[in-house]
């Protein structure tokens, strides 16, 4: 005889969980109780928004379900745009939620709110268990649709009464059956011939990889792929790491902060090989003029990705890796194609990310800074902004899993939650949260959770005074109106300092190798305080809605 | 853009309804009519819906609806050869006299029953497809239509043809 809550503890011990991010409440004190003496970590967090983005950061480091845990009410309702933000980068997640007992369900109880409900279309599945006897099975599907197929956050929902009723466990079924849903991992043969068919016969090829590639851990063979007809890689910004950044092949990213080179060798290609990536409207700009004169093969193993925003040409449903894999067993060897690599080595030479030396502290230098120094053996995870796009434009990332940032959603106080997360994930790296002043403030309580289990992150604040991003639109499309978006000086390091966190304000690039230096020999977390040029901008950059290799900030053509 | 009937097998479970049509009011496709109710596969039901759009819309909307776990299957009828219905309930005025004559004798044009009779208004009740109870309603509006009732379409597809689980 067991309770629900202990059911429920052994049921995550048995699909491999290793840790929890959660906050306690009201209606999860019978779970809570059975954590107590459970040999399952529990990390407190500061706020339940924190709980989710830290299982998002354990998951994107990891390749594993992250699990957090929240009671019902404000403390389901704080979940939600980590949800939000796991749901639109594809991130398996599992969050738990308590709920007031099946009787007064529907009744507005204190701390009731109808959590399912809300998150239904931030979810890929989610659960409100009424019978202690489902919790097993709930646990078990919940795992796997989180982990299988497109990944994505699964919700379970549990009453307090569920939890605390004492039953005789039911046996929990070996394999998951779920009668709709069946995803597809291998692709179909005639249309690998057809993209293989077209890809050979191309003379202007480019292949256009997202955050798929990394998801279904297939770098390898995109690189071995690639190298072996000589096709450049252009990433989105999930997809950064899926090809070393100093690989000949890489692009660098495309898309409205994209290299030059990146967008001018989409725009000029004749076959667009597409893997793992949904033409956002970041990446496409005005999707007519989107790789215009290319024929487009697209493989995602989701289905309703194909054709969403552009007609593709050559429909591949399956895993990336596997497709991949099969792709490879059937390449002949073919010529590189000399002339096209020749013109996008030309672009690269004449076209390349600005990195300003005026003697003044620019936010590329100290990212540039950062990337020698760790010469991409470590984790990086951004906040949302201009801090983001500096850090994916100028930081050479070597290996997937290292680059971590809320893409689809674009999180603000995304970055150090996750952070703590990816940390458990890969003790082994340093970690780095690459923030901005604006964005660190999101969550800046949980300079409490990474002091309290000296977890060691270490924080790199780019302070420009302003909600940069936003700043920068104001300045180029607002006629330089900075409604709402400058902030007042903060001194970091002094707020560090009450959390007992040690660090290191930064005023001019003289300083700023010393400060990532301090910060890696740190066992604990850090905080590095850079006061970077006010008005900086990120370029280059196509205005929304303009075609991709119409940018400006760039080079002269 | 024309409508098309989609014909959508569930796992008979606790908010499968809210669940299909959340996603079409957040991607912005409207719901002309809805059915639902049980069928042959114990556990499961059936859900019919018509919906207007384009052909590339429809597709879409066909993808995210197979994407919902407790989807099991998704079919456009329109594709095919069918037989599609809706049954109305329409309370008309009907005051003794020349005009309840009248109504009976359009009933029996468009087969429709007269399913009760009251001293004012008598109700009809007409099975068929779209055109043919929008064609019956107009018709009776100038005697007064006081209510006006009708289920939405379900439609099957003809021979032997079938919406179901497959193997």
């Amino acid at each position: 005889m067991k309770t629900g809550a202990k059911i429920l503890v052994e049921s995550l011990q048995r699909e491999g969980v290793e840790i929890i991010f959660g906050y306690p409440g009201g209606v999860v004190l019978p779970i809570y109780d059975e954590l107590y003496d459970s040999s399952l970590r529990h990390i407190l967090v500061r706020h339940e928004q924190a709980a989710a983005h830290a299982a998002d950061g354990y998951a994107r480091a990891s390749g594993r379900v992250g699990v957090c845990l929240a009671t019902s009410g404000p403390g389901a309702c704080n979940l939600v745009t980590g949800i939000a933000t796991a749901y639109m980068d594809s991130v398996p997640l599992v969050a738990l939620t308590g709920q007031v007992p099946t009787n007064l369900l529907g009744n507005d109880a204190f701390q009731e709110s109808d959590i399912t409900g809300i998150t239904m279309p931030i979810t890929k599945h989610n659960y409100l268990v009424k019978d202690t006897a489902d919790l097993g099975r709930v646990v078990k599907e919940a795992f796997y649709i989180a982990g299988t197929g497109r990944p994505g956050p699964v919700l379970i929902d549990i009453p307090k009464d569920v939890s605390t009723k004492v039953i005789k466990e039911p046996p929990v079924p070996e394999k998951v059956i779920l009668r709709g849903y069946n995803p597809t991992y291998r692709g179909h043969k005639r249309q690998i011939e057809k993209a293989l068919q077209l890809i050979t016969a191309a003379e202007r090829p480019v292949i256009y990889a997202g955050g798929g590639v990394i998801l279904s851990n297939a770098s390898v063979e995109l690189v071995d792929f690639a190298t072996q007809l000589g096709i450049p890689i252009a990433t989105t910004l999930m997809g950064i790491g899926c090809i070393p950044g100093d690989h000949p092949l890489n692009l660098g990213m495309l898309g409205m902060h994209g290299t030059e080179y990146a967008n001018f060798a989409i725009t000029e290609s004749d076959v667009l090989f597409s893997i793992g990536v949904r033409f956002d409207d970041r990446v496409t700009g005005k999707t007519n003029t989107f790789a215009p004169h290319a024929k487009i093969i697209h493989i995602d193993i989701d289905p309703a990705e194909i054709g969403k925003n552009k007609r593709v040409d050559v429909p591949v449903v399956g895993d990336v890796k596997a497709v991949l894999q099969d792709m490879l067993s059937m390449l002949k060897k073919n010529g590189l194609k000399d002339t096209w690599l020749k013109k996008i080595k030309h672009w690269k030479q004449h076209h390349p990310l600005k990195c300003p030396q005026d003697g003044r502290l620019h936010p590329q230098f100290v990212i540039r800074q950062m990337s020698e120094l760790l010469q991409g053996d470590a984790i990086i995870v951004s906040e949302v902004g201009q801090n983001q796009m500096w850090t994916a434009q100028h930081y050479c990332f070597k290996h997937p899993r290292t680059w971590i940032t809320s893409g689809g959603l674009g999180t603000m106080g995304y970055g150090l939650p996750a952070a703590m997360g990816a940390h458990f994930a890969r003790p082994d790296l340093p970690v780095f949260d690459v923030a901005g002043d604006g964005s660190i403030q999101m969550n800046i309580q949980e300079f409490g959770t990474i002091s309290h289990n000296k977890i060691p992150v270490k924080i790199a604040i780019l302070n420009n005074r302003f909600l940069g991003m936003v700043r920068q639109w104001q300045e180029l499309f607002y006629d330089r109106r900075y409604s709402f978006t400058e902030l007042p000086p903060v001194e970091f390091v002094k707020i560090a300092n009450a959390y007992g966190i040690e660090g290191v304000k930064v005023e001019s690039p003289d300083g700023v190798m010393s400060a990532i230096r301090a910060a890696l020999d740190c066992d604990g977390p850090f905080v590095m305080d850079f006061r970077i040029e006010r008005e900086e901008n990120v370029f280059p950059m196509v205005p929304a809605g303009a075609a991709i290799n119409e940018m400006i900030g760039g080079h002269p053509k | 853009m024309k409508p098309h009937t989609l014909s959508i097998l569930v796992e008979n479970k606790a908010g499968v309804l809210s669940r299909v049509t959340g996603l079409f009011s957040r991607r912005g496709f409207n719901i002309e009519s809805l059915a639902v109710g049980s069928c042959e596969e114990p556990g499961m039901s059936r859900i019919t819906i018509v919906v207007i759009g384009d052909d590339e819309k429809i597709e879409q909307v066909m993808k995210q609806l197979n994407k919902l776990i407790d989807i099991i299957k998704v079919s456009d009828l329109t594709e095919n050869e069918r037989v599609e219905r809706e049954l109305a309930l329409i309370k008309v005025t009907a005051e003794q006299g020349t005009s309840r004559a009248e109504i009976m004798q359009v009933a029996s044009i468009f087969r429709a029953q007269i399913v009760d009779v009251g001293a004012k208004s008598v109700i009809l009740q007409v099975i068929g497809d779209t055109e043919k109870i929008d064609a019956l309603e107009k018709l009776l509006r100038q005697y007064g239509v006081k209510e006006f009732v009708r289920t939405g379409t379900i439609g099957i597809l003809r021979g032997s043809k079938t919406v179901t689980r497959g193997k």
